[in-house]
């Protein structure tokens, strides 16, 4: 059984729901069974919110939107669900973070990941093995151990062990390269996939508008509202949230802004399937490799490549064979019995990396009611659960959660306030 | 009636994952798994395209190949590991 035709039962189900919510739901009578391209809803001539971009946050922001009792909402994408970054993404979920805000997030999100299978209805498969960081250095150690000690703080149960601890959880490792590693049995990793069609269908089923193979070709101010032209026709929308990850930027020249995030080329590869051997998700901090085992049996893994040149910040989405020859020579360093394992694919997506390395939140500088939601530097799938929980209550005029306040947009602008703590632990 | 023997993937699973709304072979091999096996849809792409386009009532012809990922066929990290330059 693969993944997804495992969760076909569920999602059935919950189909079915959509269906017969979306009757009686005018913004959306004619919704289809789900958000493919050639299934898509007629688009609205109006929203009260669009939301451009339908990987995780989008449809995340759009499913809480309408779980607060919000009414026409559109998200519209220019490809297919998983097309992006959500669907590129390794699938890791991690509460071990430098900065006390992150480390929370993303305890408040593994608490989302948790129990979204049962609240959603759909197979995510998850898996709680924990996270690994291994450490070349001293300096490498002092930084996790400061780290380690925030953590605890924060009640995360991580712990600094040694290279021999190390490779009693995984016999396989080669430590001697390893002066300490850092261990948190707590965090996992899951299927990116099913979370997106999970949130897609839970938003339908509360007559949200999914508009996939929908490309924004311009948006302008009319008024009160935004006017959005697309490939699919035209509407207006009240406010306007930009969830569209590294092309995020695109986006906002659009509409006459400008942000400064750029996306970096990472790639990932998987194995053939393996007997599951490989407990918690492992990483080296100096090199960026990571690789962990998919319920399906496959490893999955990437490693930093020095960033390349790109001067025009377009979205570079080809596969290299330097990155499948410097992944394997690592992995093969790291566990040498890998060494007949066999690569059958390879992909690349893109980080969506802001100056400062932390996310870009709240109005987009010069231009009010419409939002940005980007440069998450690579952690944005595992973070969307919680950010956009977060995001929707501040859409509906809540008390903004304090990450507004630190991960503003025209931070990059104002120079004013001094620079709250920067994330260092960034992978991959 | 299997079409995807790596991955296990049915006739009926690509019929169910058609009925879901997903009818291009990108989106019905991330539904459904076909295609990301050892094989890499070498294959069964052509089985699953003549399924969908059974399934959905659409020519055949209009259907696009999903992205081919390197390597071109399975190949040992070890082999890999040896044309890295260190």
């Amino acid at each position: 059984m693969t993944p997804s035709s495992r969760s076909s039962a569920p999602a059935a189900a919950s189909v079915a729901a959509s269906a017969s919510a979306s009757a009686s739901a005018s913004a959306s009578a004619s919704a289809s069974a789900s958000a493919s391209a050639s299934g898509s809803p007629a688009l609205p001539a109006h929203a009260e919110v669009a939301i451009l971009g339908a990987g995780v946050m989008g449809l995340a922001i759009a499913y809480n939107l309408a779980a607060r009792g919000q009414k026409r909402i559109v998200v519209l994408d220019a490809h297919y669900l998983a097309w992006g970054a959500s669907g590129r993404n390794g699938g890791g979920v991690r509460q071990q973070w430098s900065t006390e805000m992150n480390v929370r997030l993303m305890q408040e999100s593994m608490e989302i990941c948790a129990h979204f299978a049962e609240e959603m209805g759909i197979n995510v498969w998850m898996r709680r093995g924990g996270y690994l960081f291994l450490a070349r250095t001293d300096a490498a150690v002092a930084r996790l151990t400061r780290n380690v000690a925030l953590q605890n703080r924060c009640d995360l149960p991580t712990r600094m062990i040694t290279p021999d601890e190390a490779q009693a959880l995984v016999p396989e490792l080669d430590t001697a390269p390893f002066v300490g590693a850092c261990y948190n049995a707590t965090d996992g990793i899951v299927f990116p996939w099913p979370f997106l069609w999970g949130y897609a269908r839970a938003a339908q089923k509360r007559a949200v508008t999914i508009r996939t193979g929908t490309e924004v070709t311009a948006i302008e101010r009319r008024g009160d509202d935004f006017r959005i032209a697309t490939s699919a026709g035209t509407l207006t929308a009240g406010r306007v949230v930009c969830a569209a990850g590294a092309w995020s930027p695109r986006i906002a020249r659009l509409v006459g802004g400008a942000l400064p995030d750029r996306p970096v080329r990472h790639e990932i590869l998987s194995t053939e399937p393996l007997k599951p051997f490989l407990k918690p998700m492992v990483s080296v901090i100096e090199s960026g490799l990571y690789v962990s085992q998919s319920l399906r049996g496959e490893l999955v893994g990437g490693v930093s490549l020095p960033e390349e040149d790109n001067p025009d910040g377009e979205v570079r989405l080809g596969a290299r064979l330097e990155f499948l020859t410097t992944m394997a020579r690592g992995l093969t360093e790291l566990m040498p019995r890998l060494g007949h394992v066999k690569v059958v694919r390879q992909w690349a997506g893109p980080y969506d990396v802001s100056p400062d390395g932390d996310p870009i939140v709240g109005t987009l500088p010069g231009v009010p009611g419409f939002y940005v939601v980007c440069g998450f530097g690579g952690h944005g799938f595992m973070m969307a659960p919680v950010v956009a929980r977060h995001y929707a209550a501040y859409l509906c005029g809540e008390a903004p959660h304090p990450f507004f306040d630190a991960w503003r947009a025209d931070r990059f602008t104002t120079g004013g306030t001094p620079a709250p703590a920067r994330e260092e632990m960034t992978i991959g | 009636m299997i079409l995807c023997r790596c991955e296990d993937v049915t006739l009926a699973d690509v019929q169910r994952a058609v009925k879901l709304g997903y009818r291009d072979l990108e989106e019905v091999k991330r539904y459904t798994g076909f295609g990301t096996g050892p094989c890499q849809g070498k294959e069964c792409l052509r089985e699953i395209a003549c399924a969908i386009a059974t399934a959905a009532g659409r020519d055949p012809a209009t259907l696009a190949p999903f992205t081919s990922r390197p390597p071109l066929s399975p190949t040992e990290l070890g082999v890999l590991a040896a044309a890295s330059r260190k």
